[in-house]
């Protein structure tokens, strides 16, 4: 599924990187430990998290994810949003709270890696 | 800074523990020239990835330190060497959930304690060497074809 549907059924603000939402979504991670994303998350992942600080962008430009969707209403830094626009990287944000996230995302097919 | 002959590109980088804000830029450059000499996809993913547990590693727990890249035609060998306290018991620090990072850093999302075993789970070779108060040596090596045996 591309990121763009995702925005759209889950009304997510896109805070960085409109050039490339129509990239494909290929499954999806849940950590606010970035090491663990590294380790875990699959290239071309969602990743779902609290963390908005700019080492956030580094982690999902290296390990080549599709995504990062901050939730809980946390909005990035401009520095964060700086960085994501330079590097490429998607970041969305929404009210919802990270298992409301994980459950819709779930809902339109993106499972675990 | 980037020498380019026939059988190797060579990229240096010097690390300053706390940068946060320059974190992260070494393993991107080294991650670009990868890309921009076409070497496949996960073989960049499995280099990013250590390298930038290993580069996070010096800003996070060193002073200071250089990293290096070295890029074969077949491989690419990581050279990192840090001044900084150093590891007393690597065998623990190795060992998956065990980090000694303070709280303002855990708060980052930094500390899970699987940085070193990321680094090892993604190369094809992985050694450390550490000294108590002067600092610690990583090398790693991910062969570009997975079926080629590094010839070193
Ligand atoms: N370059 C280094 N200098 C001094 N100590 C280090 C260095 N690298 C690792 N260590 C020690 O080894 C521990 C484990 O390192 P590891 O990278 O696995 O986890 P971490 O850095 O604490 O957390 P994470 O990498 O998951 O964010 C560290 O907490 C630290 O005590
Ligand atoms: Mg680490």
């Amino acid at each position: 599924m591309k990121i763009s549907e995702v925005v759209s059924r889950l009304q997510l603000g896109v805070a960085a990187g409109n050039e490339q939402l129509g990239r494909d979504i290929d499954s999806g991670y849940v950590s606010d430990l970035l090491s663990n994303v590294m380790g875990h998350a699959g290239a071309g992942a969602v990743w779902v998290t609290m963390q908005a600080h700019q080492n956030i962008v580094a982690v999902a430009s290296l390990t080549d994810l599709a995504a990062i969707i901050i939730a809980d209403g946390i909005m990035p830094d401009p520095h964060t949003l700086a960085k994501a626009e330079s590097e490429g990287i998607v970041i969305l944000t929404t009210p919802l709270s990270g298992y409301e996230v994980v459950g819709r995302l779930y809902g339109l097919g993106i499972t675990g890696p | 800074m980037e020498s380019l002959n026939t059988q190797v590109i060579v990229l240096n980088f010097e690390l300053k523990g706390s940068d946060f804000e320059a974190a992260g830029e070494a393993s991107s450059k080294i991650k670009l020239v990868l890309q921009q000499i076409g070497i496949r996809s996960d073989v960049i993913r499995r280099i990013a990835i250590s390298a930038y547990e290993a580069e996070m590693n010096v800003i996070i727990h060193a002073y200071r330190g250089k990293m290096k890249a070295e890029i074969f035609s077949d491989h690419t060998k990581i050279t990192l060497k840090d001044e900084g306290p150093g590891i007393s018991d690597i065998k623990l620090a190795m060992q998956e959930g065990y980090s000694t990072a303070p709280d303002y850093i855990r708060e980052m999302g930094f500390g899970a304690g699987m940085g070193l075993p990321n680094m090892v789970r993604c190369t094809d070779k992985f050694d450390i060497e550490s000294s108590v108060g002067i600092g610690t040596t990583i090398s790693m090596t991910v062969c570009h074809n997975p079926l080629t045996i590094v010839g070193q």
